[in-house]
C-alpha cells in the first residue's frame, strides 16, 4: 500500500498541530518555509523528526533535517520513505 | 542483571521531571530516582497546622501572556505538550527595588521601569536604553560572551553606580550563583526573564505545576521512585554502567541524567577520587513565612516582590560573620498577584522574607541552638525588612522558617547553595560518555529555566542518540 502525498501532508499537519497548538495552520503555504510562517525553533524541528519516528517508525538522519524546511519539500522527501508505512 | 532503562534521571525536581516527560513521550523506559520523600527539590511544598506552604517559588519568572509564541515559557509548553492554561499563571501586581533613598518600581511592562529610571536617574535614560539594546542583542549560544563580567559591561554602559547596583540586586537575588559579580550571559538571561518578560504565580502555588508534571510523566509510563537516593554511579571504561541506591539495589541504564549538581554528581561516581570543593556554590538563604490575620494590602502592602538593600552598595556575598547578613533581602507577598475572578484571594495573608545566610555556621549548631537561632534570626530578618515594607509584625498568627540546612536536605546541594555552583556546565557533559548534567549546575535557574534545562539536555544527549 502506497501512502499518498496528501496523506503525508495530513500527517505533518497533525504533528504540527500537536507541537504548536497555538498556531493557525489553515493558511499554511506548501512552498514557503515553515520557519517563515510559523514560530518554530530548532527544538520544534527535532520534534517533527521524533514524532515521525514515534508514530510511523520513519527515521530522518540529522543531515537530512534541511529537507523538512517546507511542506512541499517534506512531502517529497517523505514520500519514498513512507511507502508501506502503517501508523504505530 | 536487572532490567535495563533507556535513561535514569537523578532528582525529581523541575528539571528531572521535565526531562522525564520528554523521554517518556518518545517511548523511552525512564526512571526518576529521588532521595527525598517528596518531589520538587528546591521548589517544594508542605502542609503544617492545616495550612499550605510553598518552598522556593516566589514567582515564576519568564511570564508571557497567552498566545505569545516566543520565549522560554512558550517553548517549554510546546515541548512538554501543555496548554498555557495548565499552569494557571496569574501576573504580578507590581514590584520594587528599594534602596535607602531611591526606589524603582517595575511590572511585567518594561515601560514602567523605563519611566521609573527617568524619574530617579534623569541623566541615565539613554544609557538605560543602550543597556536594553545590548541585552536584546545578546546571543544565548555565544559561549565566550557568557562568562564576561556583567559588572564590567554595566560600568561601560551606565555611568551612575547606584543604578548599576539597583539593577543587579533583583537579578542576582533570583539567579546568581557567584559572589560579587555576575556573568554577562546569566545577567542577560535574568534581565530578560524579570524585566522583559515578568513575574507570575499559580493561585495554587508551585504544587500545581509539580502535580501536572508528575501526572504527565506517570501517564506516559515513566517510573518515579521516592526515598531512592543514589549512593554510587558505577563507572567502567569511561562509561556509567549502573547506579547503586542507598538500599544497595542496582539499576542499569543506557545513560544517566543527573540534576544532583556538578560536584554532587561527581562525588557519586566510583572513578573520581579528588574533587575540588571550591567549585561548590556559597550562596544560601534563610526564608521566613509569616501568616497574617489579614491580607497584606489591608496594611498598605501592595507589592508582589520587594528587593531591598540598606546602603548604596549591594553586597552579594556569603556573610563574613554571624549566621545571616540582613543588609539585603527579598519580601514576597503571594497575595499580591492578579488572580482570576473565579479564584478569588488566597485563604491567608502571607509575607515571606528571604535573606543571605552561612551554611557552615547553621550546620554547626546543636539542635537546641538551632531552634533558638531560628527564632532569633526570624526576628532580626523581619526587623530589617520592615524598613522597606509596612510593618506586618502585629498581625502575624503563624510562622515557619527554613535555613541552609533545610535547603541542603531538600536539594542535596553542597552548602545548601540555592543556585548551585558558580561554574556552570552549559553543554551538560561529564567525564563519562553517558552521564550528563541538567538543572541548576547546567546553567538555567528558576522554575521555567529548570524545566528548560531538563528539556534541552534530554533533547541533546538522550533523544538524538
Amino acid at each position: 500500500m502506497l501512502v499518498a502525498p496528501e496523506e503525508i501532508k495530513n500527517v505533518i499537519l497533525d504533528i504540527l498541530s500537536d507541537i504548536a497548538p497555538d498556531e493557525d495552520l489553515t493558511d499554511l503555504k506548501d512552498e514557503i518555509n515553515f520557519r517563515d510562517q510559523l514560530e518554530l525553533d530548532s527544538m520544534d524541528f527535532l520534534d517533527i523528526v521524533m514524532e515521525l519516528r514515534k508514530r510511523y517508525s520513519v527515521n530522518v538522519p540529522e543531515e537530512d533535517y534541511p529537507q523538512l524546511a517546507s511542506m512541499e519539500s517534506t512531502v517529497s522527501y517523505l514520500t519514498p520513505k513512507m511507502v508501506d508505512c502503517v501508523a504505530s | 542483571m536487572s532490567e535495563m532503562y533507556d535513561t535514569i534521571i537523578i532528582g525529581a525536581g523541575m528539571s528531572g521531571l521535565a526531562a522525564g516527560i520528554r523521554l517518556a513521550h518518545y517511548d523511552q523506559r525512564v526512571c526518576i530516582l529521588e532521595r527525598h520523600y517528596t518531589i520538587g527539590g528546591l521548589n517544594s511544598f508542605y502542609r503544617m497546622n492545616g495550612r499550605n506552604y510553598d518552598v522556593g517559588l516566589h514567582a515564576v519568572t519568564n511570564f508571557t501572556e497567552k498566545g505569545t509564541k516566543k520565549g522560554p515559557l512558550a517553548r517549554i509548553l510546546r515541548q512538554l505538550r501543555f496548554k498555557w492554561e495548565d499552569f494557571a499563571l496569574a501576573p504580578q501586581k507590581g514590584s520594587r527595588i528599594a534602596f535607602p533613598d531611591r526606589e524603582l518600581r517595575f511590572s511585567n511592562d518594561l515601560d514602567l521601569l523605563r519611566s521609573e529610571v527617568k524619574k530617579a536617574f534623569p541623566n541615565q535614560v539613554d544609557q538605560f536604553e543602550a543597556l536594553v539594546a545590548k541585552i536584546s542583542d545578546y546571543d544565548e549560544l555565544d559561549q565566550a560572551a557568557f562568562a564576561l563580567s556583567g559588572r564590567k559591561i554595566l560600568e561601560e554602559t551606565i555611568s551612575e553606580p547606584l543604578l548599576i547596583e539597583m539593577i543587579l540586586c533583583p537579578l542576582m537575588w533570583y539567579g546568581n550563583a557567584s559572589e560579587h559579580d555576575m556573568g554577562w550571559g546569566q545577567f542577560c538571561i535574568m534581565f530578560r526573564s524579570i524585566f522583559l518578560e515578568g513575574f507570575a504565580r499559580p493561585y495554587k502555588g508551585v504544587r500545581l505545576i509539580l502535580k501536572h508534571l508528575v501526572k504527565r510523566f506517570r501517564g506516559l509510563g515513566g517510573e518515579l521512585k521516592l526515598r531512592s537516593g543514589v549512593q554510587t554511579i558505577h563507572a567502567e571504561d569511561g562509561k556509567a554502567v549502573c547506579v547503586e541506591l542507598d538500599s544497595g539495589e542496582q539499576l542499569h541504564a543506557k545513560r544517566v541524567l543527573s540534576s544532583a549538581g556538578r560536584l554532587e554528581t561527581m562525588r557519586m561516581c566510583s572513578d573520581t577520587s579528588e574533587l575540588d570543593p571550591r567549585i561548590a556554590g556559597q550562596l544560601t538563604f534563610i526564608e521566613s513565612i509569616s501568616v497574617l490575620d489579614r491580607e497584606p494590602s489591608a496594611i498598605g502592602n501592595d507589592d508582589t516582590i520587594v528587593f531591598y538593600n540598606d546602603s548604596e552598595k549591594f553586597h552579594w556575598e556569603k556573610p563574613s560573620e554571624g549566621l545571616c547578613d540582613t543588609r539585603t533581602g527579598v519580601i514576597c507577598s503571594p497575595n499580591n498577584y492578579a488572580y482570576g475572578d473565579d479564584e478569588g484571594q488566597l485563604s491567608d495573608g502571607v509575607v515571606r522574607i528571604t535573606t543571605i545566610a552561612d551554611y557552615d555556621r547553621w550546620n554547626g549548631l546543636s539542635e537546641e541552638e538551632y531552634q533558638r537561632e531560628k527564632l532569633r534570626w526570624y526576628d532580626r530578618s523581619i526587623a530589617a525588612s520592615v524598613k522597606f515594607t509596612p510593618d506586618f509584625r502585629p498581625y502575624v498568627i503563624d510562622t515557619d522558617l527554613f535555613t541552609p540546612t533545610t535547603i541542603n536536605r531538600f536539594t542535596w546541594h553542597d552548602n545548601g547553595a540555592v543556585y548551585g555552583s558558580p561554574d556552570k556546565v552549559l553543554d551538560g557533559t561529564t567525564h563519562l560518555d553517558n552521564l550528563f548534567l541538567c538543572g541548576t549546575d547546567q546553567g538555567f535557574v528558576g522554575i521555567i529555566g529548570a524545566m528548560m534545562s531538563g528539556i534541552s539536555m534530554a533533547n541533546m544527549h538522550c533523544l538524538r542518540a
